[in-house]
């Protein structure tokens, strides 16, 4: 089966790889990229684990071929601290946001996205938002309370920068 | 599985129309990879036709309706405030297909063509009297929408047929629209029942109507009995009861892991009630 | 960091620090199972029976062989014969033999260089079979005609003249229960039946194994306990488990449902085939709903008999239970003594039976058999409850189980604090607030017992005045950090100062997994005793230097300090300063501890639900939760809170939705996310916690497990607040919309 020349930016790295057609995003983040941070929970589309955002758009990477990935911009868990941890990331430890983690690269990648179109969610937004994001162990009440807490406090950057 | 990426409608007629094995047409991919995964499907052709140019976009026709690219997502959809106004329950029907991250891929083309009874942008579409452009070998062709479906996971299109654009009429004076659906759960559910109203109003009155119920036959439905349970009344509780009895009359379910059959009658009742509701609150310029 | 509640003087017990992991967690380093990769490593894939039942008659994998890049094919001919009991069960579920018992019995697996290889493999391998009857319902299953689908598996236990598929069977109690029944004002009698549902944690079961010539080998594995995947992994391939080294990686959910195998040792069969190279196997989520540990399904008939004041006068339940394809798997020895296990009754009876069925083999999950048991049992005294217009906490403060309380199953508890929960619940302001059209409260308890079990636990003073642990239960919920914060408290030292390491199976002693809630309760004890076995070394090294008696030494804020009038005066000799030159004064300290731990403390809690019906469709919201629990000590509030909320969001999913749906062919229908209908972030409310701390006193810090007691109330709760919005009792989960929509139909006539 001949394969296919991708080539792309992750995480502002411009990177390169051959894909079966077959292959998934999420398979080639993983298994050609050595970028294990997103996961597979499902496969499917249905547990939100392998997000990402692809050109900017909040995605299921296992939803999408590595070959629709050529010349796209792809951002994941890995790219989401730059010098310091983003704010969410920081909300989700100090609030045990997290228990397992498995579900949590994915709800940050997420969550991200939300506070990007709107620093102000109500929970209910939040809950709509993050409802394909499966999180078996938390009952997602400090993941709501963690993403409130991040989204106050970059709120609060802003207008301190502004 | 060769994967392709055309360029016009033309070339990927024909490179359909030339497949000697299993062809699927790529667009959001949330039904084809799924079924790949699942080994339902294993193509061997996949034409992904986002690489056509004007796929992704949205416009105005001539006659003040919109042209949808076969390409456009549901959040694009979602997120075009013109469209949003004149057609809310086409909108939300697409809004509803699965997650944020769903959105970002899902089309209104792909809904339809993947041909679940169950698909959520089908009924408004069908309630709306969308028209699709459907391109094969042979050049391109307007059809209504109902014409598209005929079986669970079943379309009319001739081997080498593309939709290359879903067109919906412009929004008529007093109108408006709305879709329903029943899941057990808040969302990432299949709709257990779902239903759109399309109406147009003269003063109070209910001047013309379309009701399409899905999940309750074999494709989406339209229920002309629906429609005239209506038309002509203000909507009053005797015109919702008829509404109510035409479309548990028209719902011709199954029993299966989603619901039973005389669930499904029951909540098709309910939904066309309340889907009417709020398409008759809208067409009136109410707040829903 | 001020301690939630100041009470017990503690000094980082009871704070809410950081996680040690937490860091890797939200960064993606973290390692997981499927994150291990290994030079010149293989990908498996595994072939299995689409049939609930059938016989295997030839399995043909030339086709797969021929392919360029596959390198293994593994089927039960290549395991060892021979094997009896659970190891004969555990390679059964392995790779099935002549029979394949349930739909997605694994039959067979391949190693080859890529995972789509190993899949295209896959499907080019034949079988053939012959489809033999199946049942697969729990009730279905012990009717006349029902195909007996092992025959010969009854044990001891079981009476004569029973279905040929019961298993066992189990009957105990106390006291005269028809003259309790002769003695109650109401006696009521129902039947109550729960569907299978799934741990459903995230991430799926994976595993990367080595196995050489020598018989020698490694794992890397997603597991709540590698001792047992060694054990387990080296009795199904009849290797010696010392020849296994396995290394747990971190674990996305375990929920009961990772301590045992299923397709691990695959990953070594194939690796041997495959001369040694290493295989990864990573499960698809329908592989991991059809074919790894759902818990039982459960048709329950209970009677209960109260006064009108609402004393319970007597109980009595017949359970049956069916535990997938293998006998001992469902809980109906733990279902039997939770269904009355917050009472005090004077009179119970207890009997049931567990049954064989058509389907996978099932596994722990989260107090296993509690939730049924207490689906059956606190839904029937709420009925009582509503029938006889009495508070249902206050019919739980009056018959509910007290300190020195003789337990249903026979102990005596110690100190336990389910009073207190309930005194708890009804102060809450949930418990008054009013209820709206359609509305309705339902209150539950529920218990555990909780676990100690074989533990080993290593610790080493570093010279910089650091702690090691290393530990053998796999940290799923935050217990690096509470075994952190009481060994720091221990050792008086700041707990960033404290690292805890889950080590492999090479490091410690045998660990039985992280289950039964013992990992903060068996691990951390065992920390505190390594700990102090460092604390006496510490203490001796200071006595030498000082040149007093190492009794005359006492250790306080990470410092020895000399003790009692005859120590002279030194100043204190701090942890850092010991541990800076611990090498010329003796040598590196260390501690270590082994135990099968004793003194785990019950558990119990109430929970109280608001929920609304819409009575036109049948469709339930929740629009608030409690969960009051006791924690004995709440070692970490934020983990414990965790606990409780994540329980409480399980048991929820399995009162409305979840559930196992077979079809008549015997084949699961909803192996996937989209129908196996766990909550979505959207479905939930908030979920309010109260911690009550009871604390054990078979713990130094008084902790008890918290993990499993909430899954237990929520199915009754969720029931009976079914019942108050609507009136209508749904005896049968999941109170799915449809079932609802037609009980309330009914009630209408
Ligand atoms: C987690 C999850 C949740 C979902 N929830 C819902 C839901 O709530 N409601 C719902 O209705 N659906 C749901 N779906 C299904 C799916 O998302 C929708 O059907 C979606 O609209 C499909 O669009 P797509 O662009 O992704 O289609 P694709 O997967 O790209 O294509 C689907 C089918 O349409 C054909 N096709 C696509 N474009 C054309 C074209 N232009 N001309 C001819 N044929 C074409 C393809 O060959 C294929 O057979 C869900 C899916 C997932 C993964
Ligand atoms: S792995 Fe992509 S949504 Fe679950
Ligand atoms: S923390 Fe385990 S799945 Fe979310």
């Amino acid at each position: 089966m001949s394969k296919i020349h991708v080539t792309a930016t992750v995480n502002g790295d411009p990177v390169e790889f051959l894909a079966d057609p077959r292959e998934t995003l999420l398979d080639a983040l993983r298994n050609h990229l050595d970028l294990t941070g997103t996961k597979e929970g499902c496969g499917t589309g249905d547990c939100g684990a392998c997000s990402v955002t692809v050109d900017g758009t909040l995605v299921c990477s296992c939803l999408m071929l590595a070959a629709e990935a050529n010349g796209k911009r792809v951002e994941t868990i890995e790219g989401m601290a730059k010098e310091e941890l983003h704010p969410l990331q920081r909300k989700f430890i100090e609030h045990a946001a997290l228990q397992c983690g498995f579900c949590t690269p994915g709800i940050l990648v997420a969550a991200k996205a939300l506070l990007e179109r709107n620093p102000d969610p109500t929970d209910t937004e939040i809950r709509y938002w993050l409802a394909g994001n499966l999180c078996r162990c938390t009952g997602y009440d400090k993941i709501v309370r963690a993403v409130q807490d991040a989204a106050a406090e970059m709120r609060q950057d802003h207008r301190g920068a502004a | 599985m060769r994967y392709h990426t055309p360029t016009t409608f033309q070339d990927a007629a024909a490179i359909a129309a030339a497949s000697t094995g299993t062809l699927r047409f790529l667009a959001g991919g949330t039904d084809v990879l799924v079924q790949m995964r699942a080994g339902m499907v294993q193509p061997d052709d996949l034409i992904d036709l986002k690489h056509i140019p004007g796929v992704d976009r949205i416009e105005k026709t001539p006659e003040g309706g919109w042209r949808i690219g076969v390409a456009v997502p549901g959040i694009v959809l979602g997120a075009h405030k013109e469209l949003v106004r004149d057609w809310p329950g086409v909108v939300e029907g697409m809004n509803l297909v699965g997650s944020t991250q769903v959105q970002g891929r899902a089309t209104l083309a792909g809904n339809l063509c993947n041909g679940s009874p169950a698909a959520d942008s089908v009924p408004g579409l069908f309630a709306a009297g969308a028209v699709v452009t459907v391109t094969g070998p042979k050049g391109s062709r307007d059809i209504p929408v109902e014409q598209v479906p005929v079986g669970p996971g079943r379309t009319s299109l001739a081997k080498g047929e593309v939709i290359s654009a879903i067109t919906l009429p412009p929004r008529a004076k007093n109108g408006g629209d709305a879709y329903l659906r029943f899941i057990p759960r808040t969302e990432m559910d299949i709709a257990v029942v779902g239903c759109a109203v399309n109406l147009r109003l003269d003063g109070d009155r209910v001047a013309e109507a379309r009701v399409a119920l899905g999940a309750v036959a074999p494709t989406v439905i339209l229920s002309e009995a629906c429609a005239q349970a209506i038309i002509g009344t203000t909507l009053d509780d005797a015109a919702l009861a008829a509404l109510a009895k035409a479309a548990k009359g028209a719902a011709k379910p199954i029993s299966d892991k989603r619901g039973t059959k005389e669930f499904r009658i029951e909540v098709a009742g309910v939904l066309a009630r309340r889907a009417a509701r709020i398409a008759y609150d809208r067409a009136k310029g109410m707040k829903a | 960091m001020a301690r939630d509640d100041v009470k017990t003087g503690y000094k980082l017990i009871g704070t809410r620090p950081n996680r040690p992991d937490g860091l890797d967690k939200v960064t993606g380093r973290a390692r997981y199972g499927a994150d291990f990769s290994l030079p010149g490593m293989l990908w498996a894939a595994v072939v299995r029976s689409p049939h609930a039942h059938a016989r295997i008659v030839k399995i043909d994998a030339s086709k797969a062989l021929a392919l360029e890049g596959v390198k293994a094919v593994v089927t039960r001919a290549d395991l060892p014969t021979g094997l009896t009991g659970e190891d004969l069960n555990l390679q059964d579920n392995t790779l099935a033999g002549d029979r394949a018992l349930y739909d997605g019995h694994a039959v067979a697996a391949v190693a080859a260089t890529s995972q789509l290889l190993a899949q295209d493999a896959a499907r080019l391998i034949e079988v053939e079979y012959e489809v033999l009857p199946h049942v697969t319902d729990v009730d279905a299953a012990i009717a006349p005609d029902a195909p007996v689908i092992r025959p010969g598996v009854a044990d001891y236990s079981v009476p004569e003249g029973m279905h040929g598929n019961v298993a066992r069977y189990m009957e105990f109690g106390h006291g005269d229960v028809e003259a309790g029944f002769a003695a109650a004002d109401v006696v009521r009698e129902h039947t109550y039946r729960t569907e299978a549902t799934h741990q459903g944690y995230i991430e799926p079961h994976a595993a990367v194994g080595q196995l050489g010539e020598d018989g020698r080998g490694e794992m890397w594995v997603c597991t709540q306990g590698h001792w047992y995947i060694r054990r387990m992994s080296a009795a199904v391939l009849g290797i010696e488990a010392a020849n296994l080294r396995v290394t747990p990686s971190e674990i996305g959910g375990g929920f009961g449902g990772k301590t045992t195998i299923f397709m691990e040792p695959l990953t070594l069969a194939l690796s041997k085939k495959a001369g040694g190279r290493p295989v990864k196997l990573v499960m698809s989520r329908s592989e991991v709903l059809r074919a790894t540990g759902p818990t039982a399904s459960a048709s329950m008939d209970v009677k209960i008999g109260m006064k009108k004041d609402g004393t319970i006068t007597a109980g009595q339940v017949y359970f049956r239970m069916q535990g997938g394809a293998f006998p001992g798997m469902s809980p109906i020895g733990e279902a039997l003594p939770c269904a009355f296990a917050c009472y005090d009754i004077p009179a119970l009876k207890h009997e049931g039976i567990e049954i064989i069925t058509n389907r996978p083999k099932a596994a722990a999950y989260r107090a296993p058999g509690s939730p049924m048991a207490a689906f059956a049992v606190e839904s029937m005294i709420d009925e009582l409850c509503r029938e006889l217009n009495l508070d249902p906490i206050e019919v739980r403060l009056k018959n509910g189980a007290k300190n020195g309380s003789k337990s249903s199953y026979g102990p005596v508890y110690d100190v336990i604090g389910l009073q207190e929960t309930l005194q708890a619940a009804r102060a809450h302001p949930n418990y008054s607030i009013p209820l709206g059209p359609n509305q309705g409260r339902g209150v539950a308890s529920g218990f555990w017992f909780n676990h100690g079990g074989e533990t080993s636990v290593s610790l080493a003073i570093g010279e910089d005045g650091t702690a090691t642990v290393s530990v053998g239960t796999p940290d799923i919920g935050g217990s690096r950090a509470s075994i952190g914060l009481m060994v720091a408290e221990h050792l008086g030292i700041p707990y960033e100062n404290v690292r805890v390491n889950v080590v492999e199976t090479g490091a410690l002693g045998v660990n039985e997994p992280t289950h039964g809630s013992r990992a903060t309760f068996a691990s951390g004890k065992a920390a505190i005793e390594a700990a102090n076995q460092a604390i006496r070394e510490m203490c001796r090294r200071a006595a030498a230097e000082w040149g007093i008696e190492p009794e005359a030494v006492e250790w306080r804020d990470g410092a020895a300090h000399p003790a009692g009038p005859n120590a002279g005066k030194h100043p204190p000799m701090t942890i850092g300063e010991i541990g800076a030159k611990m090498g010329s004064t003796g040598g590196p300290i260390s501690g270590h501890h082994e135990v099968t731990a004793g003194g785990y403390g019950a558990s119990f809690g109430t929970h109280v639900v608001d929920v609304e019906v819409d009575p036109e469709t049948g469709r339930t919201t929740v629009l608030r939760y409690l969960v009051v629990q006791d924690a004995g000590t709440a070692i970490h509030p934020a983990y414990v809170e965790g606990q409780y909320q994540g329980g409480a969001a399980q048991g929820i999913g399995w009162a409305l939705n979840e559930e196992y749906i077979y079809g008549p062919d015997g084949r699961l229908q909803n192996p996937v996310f989209l129908d196996y209908r766990i909550p979505v972030a959207s479905d939930l409310p908030m979920i309010d916690t109260v911690i009550i701390e009871v604390p054990n006193p078979g713990h130094p810090y008084g902790v008890r497990g918290v993990g499993e007691t909430g899954i237990t109330p929520p199915l009754p709760a969720i029931a009976s607040a079914i019942a108050g919005a609507t009136g209508v009792r749904i005896r049968s989960l999941p109170c799915s919309p449809p079932k609802v929509l037609a009980a309330i139909k009914a009630a209408k006539g």
